[in-house]
């Protein structure tokens, strides 16, 4: 354990009814880095992040986060600390606007009564705005539906939305699945973009090939066990391969 | 940044101008058919009933853009007016009156709500239930016939007929400004939007979807019961068969005023056109000396035409966005 650890997870177990979906998983992420966890369909990668990003919580097993142990009893508890979590799923609503999106929840208010309030919409267009030029993403307008976006845009309107509201870890659920290329591009440029602003990603994905690149620290899950967790200059693709072909 | 720039196809792509289009077509169309259809008189007839369904149509819009339905908005409708005049009848003082009836209906929309999001059920079915329930409780209200009117009710203040409208509009008029400001420019509005567009989604982003549905359920009853009243004010007359297939006719309002059967679109400003149109189409069908009973032909119809515009319309405005994104 080394100061420079966001966050530490000691022995992790979780039990769906009777499945041993993660079996006693130890991972340290260090700060600013981006971690590649992969692994095949079943490995056990959505178990650990939905345990991290506060959906569910461990049967067994201890999370640190900046030091201190914690225990999220909802996704909304680890967002105020600022792990915020990009589903598979676009966590985008598609008829909404781009800034109506990225203020879901947390809406810029004025004349609030409690937690009600009308939006101050121009400031949250504008911030809107500013939060897709600061990953690069620059689309007309913050008023266009997110269902007129590519999903390469998509994907970069919610890294966006993570880091308007200073997140300090973005875990990533496979953003590069069903993306062409050219797309897929984009979304790895973004998650490069986000470790020079000081943010640590984990970046989860079967596709090897897209992570490798951009990743510091590489992470393999088969079967609920990690069995393989190692700095990038220390490993091969050929070496991954093997080991996520033949566990 | 020109964002505010006026465009005129933006401006296409907006379902209520659909509606708005209707509107005029239907306007103009009975205009010739017959002139005293547009005169002071008319108007003031079709418009003295009309705001009950603006208010119903209103709260069933809300509920369907939050992703859930509302069947027993016509048998609240009966429900909470019967409930206000029997009450009165037992002695109860004409405003504790009004405010018991009014809770009826918040408490039909919570067991609607709590039915639903409790047992995981469609809406569709717990509210065709209630349907049944408050319907049947009003008749047995009832006791076997319709009660006088009790005149000390203050039914003016609701009612009461102006040169042109009845108070009820500027009460419809009250309940679509304070809802649209809260649907289109509070957060209350940003969650419920959410939660009809995608509830995954929304909950992700740590919108209590449940709560946001409760409170659309329970604002749906409360309206339905509310517009109830002001009918059984203007009539002066107490009817268990108040608001017979007013459930499919608010449903009609709200989806020809641009409102979504999936969730997550619509406007306040739509579906209270929708109910608008819904009446004059009515009055029309009458004022062209055509057989009343083609009124439900023309408003099925109006309904088709609507929601295959509305569906051509959404399917170019997202051509229209990824062109932009190709330039």
């Amino acid at each position: 354990m080394s100061s420079d650890d966001i966050i530490i997870c000691k022995n992790l177990n979780k039990y769906y009814s009777g499945v041993h979906a993660l079996k006693d998983l130890s991972l340290d992420i260090k700060k600013d880095s981006v971690v590649g966890l992969i692994g095949d369909n079943g490995a056990g990668k959505s178990t650990l992040i939905k345990i991290l990003s506060g959906a569910h919580s461990a049967d067994s097993g201890q999370i640190y986060f900046e030091g201190n142990e914690v225990k999220f009893k909802s996704t909304k508890e680890a967002m105020n600390l600022g792990i915020e979590t990009i589903y598979q799923y676009s966590a985008l609503i598609p008829e909404m606007s781009i800034a109506r999106n990225i203020f879901i929840g947390r809406e810029k208010t004025k004349y609030n009564l409690g937690p009600l309030g009308i939006m101050k919409r121009k400031e949250m267009e504008d911030a809107a705005m500013k939060a897709l030029t600061d990953v690069e993403l620059h689309l007309r307008s913050p008023e266009t539906p997110v269902n007129q976006l590519s999903g390469g845009e998509r994907q970069g309107v919610v890294i966006a939305r993570a880091m308007y509201f200073k997140s300090k870890v973005l875990i990533l659920d496979e953003p590069t699945n069903h993306l062409s290329v050219k797309e897929t591009n984009k979304v790895l440029r973004f998650v490069e973009g986000l470790k020079k602003q000081g943010v640590t990603s984990i970046f989860i994905t079967h596709n090897l090939s897209h992570v490798f690149p951009i990743a510091d620290h590489l992470c393999v899950m088969a079967r609920g066990e990690k069995i393989a967790d190692m700095e990038k200059k220390d490993t091969s693709i050929e070496e991954l391969t093997d080991l996520l072909v033949n566990g | 940044m020109s964002n505010n720039k006026f465009s005129i196809r933006s401006l296409l792509v907006r379902p209520e101008i659909a509606t708005l289009i209707m509107f005029f077509a239907i306007m103009i169309g009975f205009y010739i058919a017959n002139e005293r259809f547009l005169d002071a008189r008319n108007i003031r007839i079709v418009m003295g009933i009309t705001p009950e369904y603006i208010i119903v149509a209103i709260g069933i819009a809300i509920l369907m853009i939050s992703g859930e339905f509302d069947l027993s908005v016509g048998s609240v409708f009966a429900l909470v007016p019967m409930s206000i005049v029997q009450l009165v009848h037992q002695g109860i003082p004409p405003w504790v009156a009004i405010m018991i009836g009014l809770m009826i209906g918040i408490a039909v929309g919570f067991v609607n709500g709590f039915i639903t999001l409790r047992f995981g059920i469609p809406s569709f079915i717990a509210t065709l239930g209630m349907l049944y329930i408050a319907r049947s409780l009003t008749t047995v209200a009832t006791a076997g016939f319709p009660p006088p009117f009790p005149h000390i009710l203050p039914n003016e203040l609701f009612v009461f007929q102006f040169e042109l409208f009845r108070a009820s509009l500027y009460w419809a008029l009250l309940v679509a400004v304070v809802l649209g400001i809260m649907l289109h420019r509070s957060n209350v509005g940003n969650w419920i939007y959410a939660t009809g567009g995608d509830t995954n989604a929304a909950a992700s982003m740590g919108i209590k979807t449940k709560n946001v549905k409760m409170f659309c359920f329970i604002l749906c009853g409360f309206l339905a019961g509310f517009a109830g009243m002001i009918q059984t004010f203007r009539l002066e007359a107490p009817l268990p068969s108040q608001g017979y297939l007013l459930e499919l006719e608010s449903i009609a309002a709200a989806v020809i005023g641009g409102v979504s059967l999936f969730g997550g679109i619509g406007t306040v400003f739509g579906a209270m056109i929708g109910a608008i149109l819904i009446r004059f189409l009515e009055s029309g069908i009458i004022m062209a000396r055509i057989d009343a009973e083609w009124f439900r032909a023309g408003l099925g119809s109006l309904i088709i035409i609507s929601v295959i515009f509305n569906t051509f319309i959404s399917r170019r405005a997202t051509q229209v966005g990824q062109n932009k994104a190709k330039e």
